[in-house]
This record gives structure tokens, sequence and C-alpha cells, in this order.
């Protein structure tokens, strides 16, 4: 990967009480690109991510957002990063077009940018309905709005789609391929669905117990590997003996 | 745009928060109507006295005497005043007395035939509250001393066996009651259901409110924006006093119309108690939520600072009934430095100068409840 990095990873490392989360992980995230870090429940990619996020902070080694710590920096890294967390739950007697509003007031933008959004994100039809009453879908349609609200330089999606229909998840993934055509946007997304990393992202992060397994584009990660895997999922029972979703 | 207030943010957030209140039905319920519920409730049962029925159980050796040597006075009582049950059913009373009064409010006394065992039953069940036993000419009353509704029956049918009358009808005692404003239960109460409210609906409308938005991941996904900290708090307790505000003066109004309840005292003095309550227990309400995202850990530690406030602060009945060490301690908690306030701007015609102390010492503790909360808040 060559390009500007705008996040940059380096020998990180974080534990929980007994659990190691991550385990020395280095990453290099260039401008314009979609990552994917692939793994099953307990990998550390949401730990990764919220390190990321400046919401966890790591017990050793170092984080960059275009190239700026956290520290002294949050107010301005605040307003380069969208992001949507696994199972936020809005205002629940809120209508979609008021938490719209509501966040974009955070970041000094009106009304029109709200109406781009409802209109990006597909939710027209629904933008007088309380959040209470969005289907799945809707709700992660609606995360994924407030997400790209700032119309943020990185976007980090933690497991955006879990717990999604495949007709919801088709309809979050239009909205993110549509993303990645028409803006600059660089993008963190933790899976565990290996279609998802597949056709959303350039580059996919193999994460398990806390470490980095493999990483590279799907070519490079199927063509390197032993054994000639044909898809990620022969891929990831290649390298850990087990099935990603075990 | 000052870095230190986004007005629009600030804004919004009020709005947001204020949408969220509104637009639950049950807030119109518990928020408004409920208060006036109890208030009329109470006011009905401590202004517009009821007729009173006493329950007394007579054991068997006096009331089965038929010697016409037996003239102990209750006996004589039962045969002579009381008008006999003929209709002879099980379980019903056997005697009854009335006493008709204008002033103290119109009592009925009925009186059980019963054995002890059955009447002790009936004591522990709080059927009855008197048991009159005895023989050989003498009457024993049983009563649990501690109780006042006992000892009030007691003092009332120990006067009435003999005499006939609560009071000798030419006693230089005479009862007048009182009906100036401020003196009557209700003037009592409904200062007391106004901060209890305030209370109450600070600590669930703002401990649980974080408490919740935490649990959902809310706070974590609003301060993941450049969303001022401080604008969200500032909003949230904002909604809730306002809140506050109008739920009380609705139940002001109504009770100044159904009780003829008057503010005697300072106005501008009233509402300086009331946003100094306010702020303590906001304050209180943040530091409280400051830490769990456990909605039940927050259930209990709401109930915590709630219950024993609502039990010691003199809310439905004066607080000077404590023992006396613990008067003073009672006399500095919020809720009672609130109501003391209140009380005495709308009973007692105070002022600024009566309220001024307490009206400080809310604040400061409001002020340093929410610094040490904000000290150990956590967002994520």
């Amino acid at each position: 990967m060559q390009n500007e990095n705008v996040i940059e990873v380096k020998d990180v490392w974080k534990s929980f009480k007994t659990v190691q989360a991550v385990r020395g992980v280095t990453l290099n995230i260039p401008k314009g690109k979609f990552i994917a870090l692939l793994g099953p429940n307990g990998a550390g990619k949401t730990t990764m991510v919220e390190m990321i996020e400046g919401i966890q902070k790591p017990d050793k080694g170092e984080i960059t957002i275009m190239g700026k710590k956290w520290k002294d920096n949050e107010d301005e890294l605040h307003n380069l990063i969208g992001l949507s967390l696994q199972e936020t739950r809005f205002i629940d007697k809120l209508r979609v077009t008021e938490t719209l509003k509501l966040f974009a007031s955070f970041f000094d933008l009106g009304e029109e940018r709200v109406e781009e959004i409802i209109s990006i994100v597909g939710l027209e039809e629904k933008k007088k309905a309380y959040n209470v009453n969005l289907s799945g879908g809707q709700r992660q349609r609606l995360a994924i709005g407030i997400a790209l609200i700032n119309n943020p330089s990185i976007l980090l999606l933690d497991e955006p789609t879990t717990g999604l229909d495949p007709n919801a998840r088709r309809e979050v993934w239009d909205i993110l391929k549509n993303l990645k055509e028409k803006s600059s946007t660089s993008m963190v997304l933790t899976t565990h669905y290996m279609e998802e990393a597949e056709y959303l992202c350039d580059y996919i992060v193999i994460m398990d117990n806390g470490v980095i397994l493999k990483e590279g584009t799907l070519n490079q990660l199927l063509e390197g590997a032993d054994g000639n895997p044909k898809t990620l999922d022969d891929l990831f029972v290649t390298l850990t003996g087990r099935m990603i979703y075990e | 745009m000052n870095r230190w207030f986004r007005f629009n943010q600030l804004w919004q957030l009020t709005k947001a928060l204020f949408l969220e209140i509104i637009r639950e039905p049950g807030v119109l319920f518990w928020g408004i109507l409920f208060p006036i519920l109890m208030s009329l409730g109470l006011g009905l049962a401590f202004t517009k006295k009821a007729d009173v029925i006493r329950k007394v159980a007579i054991v068997s050796d006096i009331a089965k005497s038929s010697a016409p040597a037996d003239t102990t006075l209750i006996t004589e009582f039962l045969r002579k005043r009381c008008e006999k049950n003929i209709t002879g059913e099980e379980d019903s009373w056997k005697w009854k007395y009335a006493i008709k009064d204008d002033k103290l409010g119109n009592s009925t006394f009925f009186f059980y035939d019963m054995e002890w065992d059955e009447a002790m039953k009936l004591l522990k069940r709080g059927t009855i509250n008197v048991l009159i036993a005895g023989s050989d000419g003498s009457v024993e009353y049983h009563f649990d001393p501690m109780n006042s509704d006992a000892e009030l029956t007691y003092l009332k049918l120990s006067n009435i066996i003999g005499k006939g009358t609560l009071l000798p009808e030419k006693s230089h005692t005479e009862i007048k009651p009182l009906t100036v404003k401020g003196t009557r239960y209700i003037d009592f109460l409904i200062p007391g259901l106004i901060t209890m409210g305030v209370m109450s609906s600070c600590m669930w409308g703002i401990s649980y409110g974080i408490i919740e938005k935490r649990s959902k991941k809310l706070l974590r996904r609003l301060v993941a924006t450049p969303m001022k900290k401080s604008h969200f708090l500032i909003a949230l307790i904002t909604v809730r006093v306002a809140m506050n505000f109008i739920e009380s003066f609705v139940l002001l109004i109504f009770s100044m119309f159904a009780f003829n309840l008057t503010v005697q005292g300072d106005i501008p003095a009233l509402l300086a108690v009331f946003l100094a309550g306010n702020i303590a227990f906001a304050g209180i309400a943040v530091l409280v939520s400051s830490h769990t995202s456990n909605t039940e850990v927050g259930n209990g530690l709401i109930n915590f600072v709630i219950f024993p406030m609502t039990v010691l602060s003199g809310i439905f009945f004066s607080y000077q009934n404590f023992p006396e060490w613990s008067i003073n301690v009672i006399k500095g908690l919020p809720l009672t430095l609130m109501t003391d306030g209140v009380r005495s701007i709308v009973n007692e015609g105070a002022g600024y100068s009566e309220v001024a102390l307490p009206v400080l010492i809310l604040t400061l503790m409001g002020v340093t409840f929410f610094a040490a909360g904000l000290k150990v808040f956590k967002w994520h």
C-alpha cells in the first residue's frame, strides 16, 4: 500500500483485565481506500476501531490520524471522522430529520446537508418517522447517514450489517459502494462477513486473537496462500483451522 | 462563533431532549395528572372529614354476661346505650354506638362479640385495634400504645363509657376547629408534593435518562462528534427544570382552585427556592448517574437517594416526630431544606431574608455534586 496514509497504527497493544485484545498490531490506511478488518467475534476488531476512534487508549504503541494523535487534537479529529458503532440506539421519539439536524448542529451544518444525507441513505419516505418505528435496515442506514453528515475524511464502521436481512444488507452495501465511487473518503469497516469484505473493500486485514494473520488485496490474499484457497472462507480455514463464524 | 458556546448546538440538544419527553404519553399522566390526583385524594381525605368507623372486640366474658348483678360500666353501656344487632348474622357486629359531632366529625363504634384468640387474630390483621376484656366487674383495654389510632379509640371509648359524651356539656373546654389558611393539612401537603415531585423528576429524568443513554451507547456516539459535553448536560438539566416548573405550576394552580391554597409570601423568593432545589437535585442526579451503564444499578442508586428523603423530609407528616437526635440531620437534607423553604413562603408568608440561607445551601450542594459528578463522569 503506497499513497498517503490517513491512519497509521504502530505496534499497538491493548488488554482488558486478563484478556489481551490487541497484540502488536501495525497497520497503515491510505487515503481514499476501503479497508476491511475481518475476523470472528473476539478477534480484536472492535477494540482496534475503538482505539482509532479515540474511545480506548492503547496500552502500548501509537496511533495517528492524518498525522495527529488524539491527545490535544480531539476537536479537530472529531471533525474529520464519521463513525457508526455497533448497536447504537438513537432517541426513540425523535424523527429521522430531527435526529440528523441534531447531529448536523454539532458540525455547524444546516438543513441543506440534512436533506442531502436523507437522499444519500434513501430515507426520503421515512424522514418524518420516529426512530423507534424504523426497521433494522432503516436504522442502520440512519446510523450511516449520521456518520456521513460531516462529509468525513475517514469513515469507521463497526459491523454495519450485523443482524440485517440480505436485502437490508445489500442496501447498506449500495450506499457504501456509491460513497466509494463519488468521494475520497477512507473507510475502515469491521465485519465477519467474507462477502462484505470482498464486495466493498480494496484491502482486507484478517485478524484473530488480537493479531493480524494476513493482509492484502483479495487477489494477493488468495494467490499467496498455501493450499490455493478459492475464497476468503477457505483462506480463513487454512490460516486458523476453523470457520470464521464458529 | 464562540468556541465555548454554540447556540445552535445547545438549541438542537434542548429541543431534542424536550421532544423526547413530551412525545411520551406517560409523561402527561405521571408528571402532571398523577400529582394532581394524589393531592386531590389526600386533600379530600384530610380536609373533608368522613365518618370514622372504629371496630372494637368484646371478649366473651363481658359480652355473654347476663347476670343481673353484673353492673360493670361496659356491660351497662352495651346494654343500655348501644343499638343491638338483631339480625344475628355470624361475623357481624353485635352492638353499635354512633356519635354525631359537627366539629370533630361523626364516629361510629362497632362492637364484636368474640373469643380471645379470634380477637387477637383480628388485632394482628388490623381489623380491630382495641380489645376489651375483663371479668368480676373489672374492665381491661388491650391495645398497642404505640398505635396512635388505637390510643384515640381507647380515649374516646373510655370517655364515652360512663359519661356518654366526649366532653362534658358544661365544660370550660371548647373545641374551635382551625380554618386559618396555612394551618390545614392540605397547606402542609401541597408544598411537600411539589418538592417531592422536583426530586423524583430530577432523579428519574436526569439520572435515569443519562444511564439509559449510556447503556444504549448514545452518549458514546454523541461524544464522538464535536458536541460540547457541557452543552449536553446543560440541555438535559434545562429541559428537566422547565418540565418541573410546568408540573409544579399546574399543581399549585390546581390547589389554589380546589383547596383555596394561597401563597402568603414572596413569589420571587418562592421561585428562588424552587430554582435552588432544582439545582441541588440536578447536581445529585448527575453524580448518581456519573458512572454506571446498568439500568438496574441505576434504579437502586436512584431509590437510595429518593426513598430516605421521602420518608424523612416531612413530605406527608412532620419530621418533628422523629427522635430528637435525628432532627438536625433531617433538616440538612436537600429535600427538607427545599420543602421547609417552600412551606415557609406558602404558609407563613416568608420572604427573601428567611429563605436566603436554604437557597444558598441548596445551590452550593448542587454545584458541588455536579462538579464531583463531572469529575468521574463516564461518557463511554
